[in-house]
């Protein structure tokens, strides 16, 4: 079963829940226009990986994972939300229902960076709060520090390597790519911390051609675009 | 033959071995379970190494077989076997091709693996660049984990000591726990002691070293080679945890196949160490086993300062914006013109010679016998007068720029051209061969990455006019219209493999990544090397060549002399007369062109009655036939070469797709010429 399906499932479940944390078969059916018996049999399914718990007659209630990714789910959603309508001036009619399918293809990390960028909205336009993130800082000022940090070192200090003269050293910082190209250039000996030198380009846009571990490398312009170096010297 | 010396004492060796490296990258001894191969008389010896190091110089001194050599990575595309007879003992030699790395990047690297861990060869020697040590060991590591026997030739020694650098080979073996033998393979040195030591290792096998990573790594392989206990896969144990910790695809899904918890149990440990390193367990795994081979390197060589080689200064000029296309030119343009200049003289000498010998103008009438021997004669003169003068100059010049290490210059000037046709300049190898012949240019599309990479470049090689349709060309348009008709049909050959090349990167599924590729440095080519590669290239066509011209002729005189021809060629009418404009006899010079395309000039021959084509043909037909036959099909052993490498589908869409574009053209050229000449 797909991902985003089931995510779409725990949300509704987390939002027709009663007091008891029951959500009926056929109300969930209802919300997700979907017959009562392909519901359960989701249902059964979800049961399976332990993510809600189902009765017969009665509906089912989320587990205590199942409850902590609706949570996470809603978190983005309402993220989205924030981001949606206050920084790209979205409809607010199409809100909604643009968030509800961004919410599934974003990762823990892309929220957490909305919810630096959005300076920590506490509630969504709709006006219901939005869950704190799970990161182990004490304030979100922190979260705010930590990521400034992160990125002057990525500014600063790194550059690609095609950006370097002839004849230019520089220390591998970061492989970016396939993970048959990153494998490749570290079987060659092109593994992060190793000096290289950028020995001369050739014309046109061509391949490069590198000195690393003694050795003569030639490298494509477009995979040497992606490794990374610190300049040698700096730190 | 008890007594065995030069041998190292083991013993000694793997103590010191613990003495001298530190708790890091500590090298301890390793149980093995490979099976002892005492009591066989047979010994198997498999060489495996990195590209360009000098593992099929080493075969060839080995075992006296001439496996071609030359100076770009990638040469040696299947492995070669060879045997060698030493005090009595059969020796088997196996020259694995060249690899970096035992991952899955490419299929070498799959074979080989599986050779070394699965067939489980007596002794494995591992060629290594003593100029290049860190990289070389980073791969001996990989062979030590694999648990295979192994012994070191420290290669190319010579070169080495030019570069300014110097290594305690002796201290090496210690720290490694392994015999090392120096050796300058290209000129034998070294090679009897190696053979010495092969077999002292098969009578005193002593286990190999554990190389143990860091500690964070080090932990997490333990753990998962316990949870292995019960796992029976034919690899070790340990190599097999490395592996399922690097996300190697096969390996994991082997496991998987067994049991489920204990790739589950890997990929949590793998996400830990990513999560330490921040980097995919495959790069950090990498890292730390060049780590190793640092710290080894360290203790063994001595490394005194550099000067500006030769390479840098003929680098300069190579790779230069203009001076490096212009040197292209020149070289490329200086091959191929060399080739026509010195072969179409040659060709003369050699056609007066025999004429004076025995008449080979075509007959067709008199005895059975008669005609076949005549025809058999004619087809062995077309066979001598094709080789000697058009090959071999090709050959040789060919043998000479490959093993000075200009080719993979070529390459990489023309890189960024040909990422437009979802290539990248090794593709560029292939493709020069390919004047040459394009049976060999189509296995050495091996050397690109990807199956998409190797379809694409196989299918533009045998656009390439090799030099038997050079010969058609030459044979026909230079010889009958003028020499800028035949330079004409070479530049629109090129645009259209670029053209067709375009359309195909786009057509064709599958992934293609770009250019990494070693640069070797420049030599100064040897004699040996040249002649040996040339003859071996020549032999390889022979074998080829001389039984489809002198069967192939004398069929077709017997075919001519019975009168079937005309049959054929009435089906065929339609097309060779109907669309192309060409006399009806063509049309049995097309499917006879398919077994050689040089046989489309001796058949013209035969049928015509004359060797004077200007006489039976216009310039226009002599040019269409000879752009048909350029392009309408690759010849029978070039399919047969694509049917091997890429299957019957695929080699029959490229036959067919060949035939039918090669028409169609041929008809739309023949409208156009008429209008203008």
């Amino acid at each position: 079963m797909p991902k985003e399906e089931v995510e779409e499932y725990i949300e509704t479940v987390f939002d027709i829940a009663g007091k008891d944390g029951t959500a009926k078969t056929t109300e969930v059916a209802k919300k997700l226009q979907n017959s009562p018996a392909s519901v359960t049999e989701v249902f059964q399914s979800m049961a399976r990986n332990d993510l809600v718990k189902y009765e017969p007659y009665r509906g089912v209630t989320l587990t205590e994972k199942g409850a902590e990714a609706a949570m996470k789910i809603k978190r983005k959603h309402r993220l989205l939300e924030v981001f949606l309508s206050e920084v790209l001036h979205i409809d607010p009619e199409n809100v909604h229902d643009e968030a509800c399918k961004m919410e599934h293809c974003i990762s823990d990390e892309v929220g957490d960076a909305i919810c630096r960028l959005l300076d920590a909205p506490a509630r969504c336009p709709g006006g219901k709060l939005i869950y704190p993130c799970k990161k182990g800082i004490d304030t979100c000022n922190d979260c705010q520090s930590a990521a400034d940090k992160e990125a002057n070192i990525a500014q600063r200090k790194i550059i690609p390597i095609t950006d370097l003269k002839p004849c230019q050293k520089g220390i591998i910082a970061l492989l970016r790519g396939s993970q048959k190209v990153i494998q490749r250039l570290s079987d060659l000996g092109l593994t992060p911390g190793t000096e290289i030198t950028l020995v001369r380009k050739t014309p046109l846009g061509g391949p490069i051609e590198l000195s690393v571990r003694r050795t003569a490398l030639a490298v494509g312009r477009d995979i040497a675009d992606n490794i990374f170096i610190r300049k040698a010297g700096e730190v | 033959m008890n007594s065995c010396h030069g041998c190292l004492s083991p013993g000694s060796c793997m103590n010191s071995g613990r003495k001298n490296v530190d708790h890091k990258s500590q090298l301890s001894s390793y149980g093995s379970d490979r099976k002892s191969s005492d009591t066989k008389a047979r010994l198997t010896v498999a060489l495996a190494g990195n590209a360009n190091v000098g593992k099929s110089a080493v075969f060839n001194q080995l075992t006296g077989v001439d496996q071609i050599i030359g100076n770009w990575p990638g040469k040696t595309v299947e492995r070669a076997e060879g045997t060698l007879q030493h005090q009595g003992l059969k020796i088997r030699v196996i020259d694995l091709p060249g690899i970096y790395s035992f991952s899955t990047y490419s299929m070498e690297e799959l074979v080989s693996r599986d050779f070394i861990a699965l067939e489980k060869p007596d002794i494995v020697v591992n060629v290594v660049d003593a100029s290049a040590l860190e990289r070389n060991l980073f791969f001996t590591i990989q062979l030590l984990e694999l648990s295979a026997p192994v012994i070191i030739a420290l290669n190319q020694v010579d070169l080495m000591e030019k570069k300014g650098i110097s290594i305690d080979h002796q201290k090496l073996g210690e720290l490694l726990g392994v015999t090392v033998v120096p050796t300058v393979a290209i000129k034998g040195k070294g090679i009897s002691e190696l053979t010495e030591q092969i077999i002292c290792l098969n009578k005193n096998r002593r286990a190999p070293l554990l190389i143990k990573y860091g500690r964070e790594v080090e932990e997490r392989i333990e753990k998962l080679a316990s949870l292995l206990g019960n796992v029976e896969t034919g690899y070790p144990r340990r190599w097999i945890a490395i592996k399922l910790l690097e996300r190697d695809e096969e390996i994991t899904s082997l496991i998987d196949g067994m049991d489920m918890t204990i790739v589950q149990a890997a990929k949590s440990l793998a996400k830990e160490i990513e999560e330490i390193h921040g980097e995919p367990s495959s790069v950090v795994l990498s890292a730390e086993r060049y780590k190793i081979a640092d710290e080894i390197a360290r203790n063994v060589q001595m490394i005194r300062a550099e000067g500006d080689t030769l390479t840098d200064k003929l680098d300069r000029i190579a790779l230069h914006p203009i001076l490096g296309y212009l040197t292209i030119v020149g070289v490329i343009g200086g091959l191929l013109a060399w080739t026509f200049i010195i072969g179409a003289s040659i060709s003369q000498v050699l056609a007066d010679a025999f004429s004076s010998i025995e008449q080979f103008e075509p007959v067709v009438s008199g005895p059975l016998a008669d005609v076949l021997w005549n025809g058999a004669f004619t087809g062995f003169v077309a066979g001598i007068t094709l080789v000697i003068p058009y090959v071999l100059p090709f050959y040789i010049i060919l043998a000479v720029i490959e093993d000075s290490g200009y080719l993979t210059r070529i390459s990489l000037m023309l890189d960024k051209g040909m990422h437009k046709m979802g290539l990248h300049g090794k593709a560029i190898i292939p493709l020069i061969l390919g004047y040459g012949c394009n049976v060999p240019a189509c296995f050495s599309c091996r050397i690109m990455e990807t199956p998409k990479q190797k379809l694409l470049a196989a299918f533009l090689v045998t656009l390439v006019p090799c030099t038997a349709r050079t010969v058609v060309i030459l044979g026909l348009v230079a010889a009958f219209v003028n020499i800028w008709w035949a330079l004409a049909l070479y530049v629109f050959d090129i645009a259209l493999i670029i053209a067709l090349g375009r359309i195909a990167f786009k057509v064709v599924p599958g992934e293609s990544v770009g250019l990494i590729m070693e640069m070797p440095r420049y030599h100064v080519p040897s004699a040996k090397v040249v002649l040996k590669q040339t003859w071996a290239r020549t032999k390889s066509l022979l074998w080829v060549v001389f039984p489809a011209y002198i069967v192939g002729s004398a069929v077709l005189q017997a075919v001519y002399a019975a009168g079937f021809l005309d049959s054929i060629n009435d089906v065929l009418r339609p097309v060779t007369v109907g669309w192309l404009g060409l006399p009806a006899a063509v049309g049995i010079l097309l499917i006879f062109g398919v077994v050689r395309k040089e046989l489309t000039i001796l058949m013209l021959a035969i049928i015509f009655q004359t060797m004077d084509f200007a006489s039976v043909m216009t310039p226009v037909q002599l040019i269409v036939l000879a752009l048909v036959t350029m392009i309408y099909v690759p010849c029978l052993a070039l399919i047969l070469s694509l049917v091997r490498e890429f299957g019957w589908k695929k080699a029959s869409a490229i036959t067919v797709f060949e035939v039918v574009f090669a028409i169609s053209l041929g008809g739309i050229v023949f409208r156009l010429l008429s209008q203008i000449m």
